[in-house]
């Protein structure tokens, strides 16, 4: 029985009923992102502090003197929640061994959008990694700046028309191939490594209740649909989150200790990256010949993925 | 008993933040802060001082580390200069808005370009407007006490606002003097725990840096303006207790054979015992001199400045920055906004000196004054004092 088809079934047991980011927030109808952060914060429970950064989530979340987030949270800047983060946990960490607090673990969180993680605060989760805190980072990548108006970041896919980098007559708008900030992640030997999507809510949980377990740095990049940023229509969210790991495009696996392992829900066989594309206004520009460029890049990055699950070996 | 040591004033800093029971530092290096953080995690290796030190990657993330730290209620410090002062400015302001206690030491020292590792006051000024509590030190033995002093003034909880010691880089932090530590007794008596108003713990979920429009802002500003200027009680308070305590005493603006004088020179960190060397020289030449050293530098100290300057008929001030194409050294510009409604004001002199690591003598204070009192200075504009052109 598939479990995410019966899901109503199954989620009263399997799912943390309290809701650590309450209603009311004022994110965009079919937000991805958002629904993410929601599973996120079930799957951690209360004894959470989470960091964020700068971004979408940020602004629709803590309007003073409103907020919505029921577990203790704290905003700085945009390219320093890893650090801020770094700074819980080492706080936490000594007033826990002064028994200046309750002797209680409590998991450090870190978040930012794509641009909060792959650009303006790569370095800063780069040494937060490196350093070895004992902290979760996600990252909620929506593969734009879409909190200022859409704007193309290392995250936004090749082909994809954004503010930045729009489609016009000599230009088929994004130019670069996504920066593969997962990989980077794994680079840094932290123990646990894993792609995510809040359209397999269940893998989505699974892994954050992994990392939360893991004694060290952990990350996840989560895939974020943005209806605003990718016009689609917002119904299609969840459908377009799955499709974006049936083609390929978004492929869930996970990393630990050095050991590449695919989620049981990518399927043996991909879907065209058309299927995908064809309900989003971002790539509505492109021709068949750029389709099949972007196509066999998808194919290629994918058999690289699969040689590394075959072939690579976990150091513990 | 305290004791009396000869010891290089960074390591000196450090020795007194160990004193003052932290719970958390990160401190990325920059010459000439460097020793500060050395020896700080010295001590955390040593197992002098309990305490998580944090080996940051920037000065960007040292100031955003102590932020979350500071937000679980850990007592914090760091220590930087310059270009990684320079880099943590985006986080300054949010830091006081935050309301969080953060200590600071700057190993002041000049902003490039050029490149120039020595030092002056260009790093400190453009943080002027940033919301911390500034205090300026003039020898080893004052860096030990203010450094332990400002815990205690940024965690009162009439206060909880970011503060920082400057402490000229080089000239103080790698001279070594004779300086005296206080009591450790005497020190956990004077620094109680810290009582945060608000921590990130599960116990009680709070919300940290918010997001605020047009409808509230404002008035969060004019909360941390008000936190500002009556933190100078405080001040005052905890530098009463400190000379009951210890026996050395601290005012906003310090007097060296200022009575009377009808020239007042004002000067603000390091160079204030040369100046007074100046003036030794120059009163026992019968001139009527008299020397004025800032050490509060925010929040500005308008009422005690304006009672020692009015008293004079000119006043010379000398500043270590350059506030370019405006009205001067941004210490006179103050000084000046300070005095403009009094009616029988001192005419002011401007004196930019001392950048980049120049030395500043006892015959550069004679030569600068000696020009006021021949009525050849420039009273319309600032003056570079010894520059060649």
């Amino acid at each position: 029985m598939n479990i995410v088809e019966n899901f109503d079934l199954f989620a009263p047991r399997l799912i943390n009923k309290k809701e650590l980011l309450s209603a009311g927030h004022r994110a965009c109808q079919g937000c991805g992102e958002v629904l993410a952060v929601r599973l996120m914060c079930k799957a951690l429970g209360e004894n959470t502090v989470i960091a964020s950064a700068t971004g979408c989530m940020e602004i629709i979340s803590s309007m003073y003197p409103t907020t919505a987030w029921e577990v203790p949270w704290i905003h700085v800047a945009f390219e320093n929640a890893a650090a801020v983060a770094s700074g819980v946990e080492a706080g936490l960490k000594a007033l826990r061994r002064k028994g200046k607090i309750d002797d209680r673990e409590i998991k450090v969180v870190g978040m930012a959008g794509d641009g909060g993680t792959m650009d303006i605060g790569l370095q800063a989760l780069s040494g937060a990694m490196e350093r070895g805190h004992n902290m979760l980072f996600v990252c909620f990548d929506n593969e734009a700046y879409m909190n200022t108006g859409i704007q193309r970041s290392s995250g936004t896919p090749m082909g994809a028309s954004t503010t930045t980098a729009p489609a016009g007559k000599v230009s088929m708008g994004q130019k670069t191939w996504k920066k593969n900030v997962t990989e980077i992640m794994v680079a840094h030997n932290v123990p646990y490594v894993a792609t995510a999507c809040p359209s397999y809510p269940l893998d989505f949980i699974n892994k954050v209740e992994k990392a939360k377990k893991v004694k060290g740095p952990a990350y996840i990049h989560c895939f974020s649909v943005c209806p605003t940023g990718w016009r689609s229509p917002s119904h299609l969210t969840i459908a377009l989150g799955r499709l974006a790991v049936e083609t390929g495009i978004f492929p869930l696996y996970e990393v630990e200790n050095g050991k590449y392992k695919l989620s049981s829900e990518m399927p043996r066989k991909l879907k065209p990256i058309t299927d995908y594309y064809k309900t989003q206004g971002r790539f509505r520009h492109l021709s068949e010949d750029e389709i099949k460029m972007i196509q066999s890049r998808v194919n290629k990055e994918h058999k690289k993925l699969l040689n590394k699950v075959d072939c690579l070996e976990a150091w513990d | 008993m305290a004791k009396r040591v000869g010891m290089e004033v960074a390591l000196a800093v450090a020795e007194a933040v160990g004193q003052c029971n932290i719970d958390m530092a990160a401190v990325y290096p920059i010459t000439p802060q460097s020793h500060i953080g050395e020896h700080l995690s010295d001590l955390v290796a040593d197992g002098k001082i309990d305490a998580e030190f944090v080996t940051v990657e920037s000065e960007h993330s040292a100031i955003s580390a102590i932020i979350g730290a500071s937000g679980t209620g850990a007592r914090v410090y760091t220590a930087t200069s310059s270009q990684g002062l320079m880099l943590m400015h985006e986080i300054l302001p949010i830091a006081s808005a935050m309301r969080l206690p953060l200590v600071m030491g700057i190993a002041n020292r000049a902003v490039s370009g050029p490149l120039n590792i020595l030092n002056d006051h260009s790093d400190i000024m453009p943080q002027r407007d940033c919301g911390w509590i500034s205090l300026f030190v003039e020898n080893g033995q004052e860096a030990i006490d203010l450094s332990i002093q400002s815990f205690k003034i940024a965690e009162h909880k009439d206060v909880n606002l970011p503060i920082c010691v400057n402490i000229d880089g080089f000239q103080l932090t790698h001279m070594v003097e004779p300086v005296e530590f206080p009591d450790q007794e005497l020190v956990n008596k004077f620094l109680p725990p810290r009582e945060s108003f608000a921590t990130l713990h599960p116990s009680k979920p709070v919300t940290m840096g918010a997001f605020a429009m047009s409808d509230y802002f404002t008035e969060i500003l004019k909360a941390k303006n008000e936190a500002l200027k009556s933190s100078k009680k405080i001040i005052l308070e905890v530098w009463e207790e400190w000379a009951k305590m210890f026996g050395r005493t601290y005012k906003p603006v310090e007097t060296y054979k200022a009575d009377d004088a009808e020239l007042l020179v004002l000067t603000m960190g390091s160079m204030g015992e040369t100046a007074e060397m100046a003036i030794d020289e120059l009163q026992a030449q019968g001139a009527s001199v008299g020397l004025v050293k800032l050490r509060l530098w925010r929040p500005f100290p308008f009422a005690e400045i304006k009672e020692v300057l009015m008293k004079a008929k000119r006043v010379l001030v000398t500043d270590r920055a350059v506030s370019f194409g405006g009205p001067g050294g941004p210490v006179c510009g103050e000084v000046k906004a300070a005095l403009y409604n009094e009616s029988h004001k001192p005419v002011i002199y401007s004196s930019i000196i001392g950048l980049g690591g120049r030395d500043v003598t006892v015959a550069d204070f004679t030569g600068m004054i000696n020009r006021v009192i021949k009525g050849e200075a420039n009273v319309d504009t600032y003056e570079f004092w010894g520059v060649r052109e």
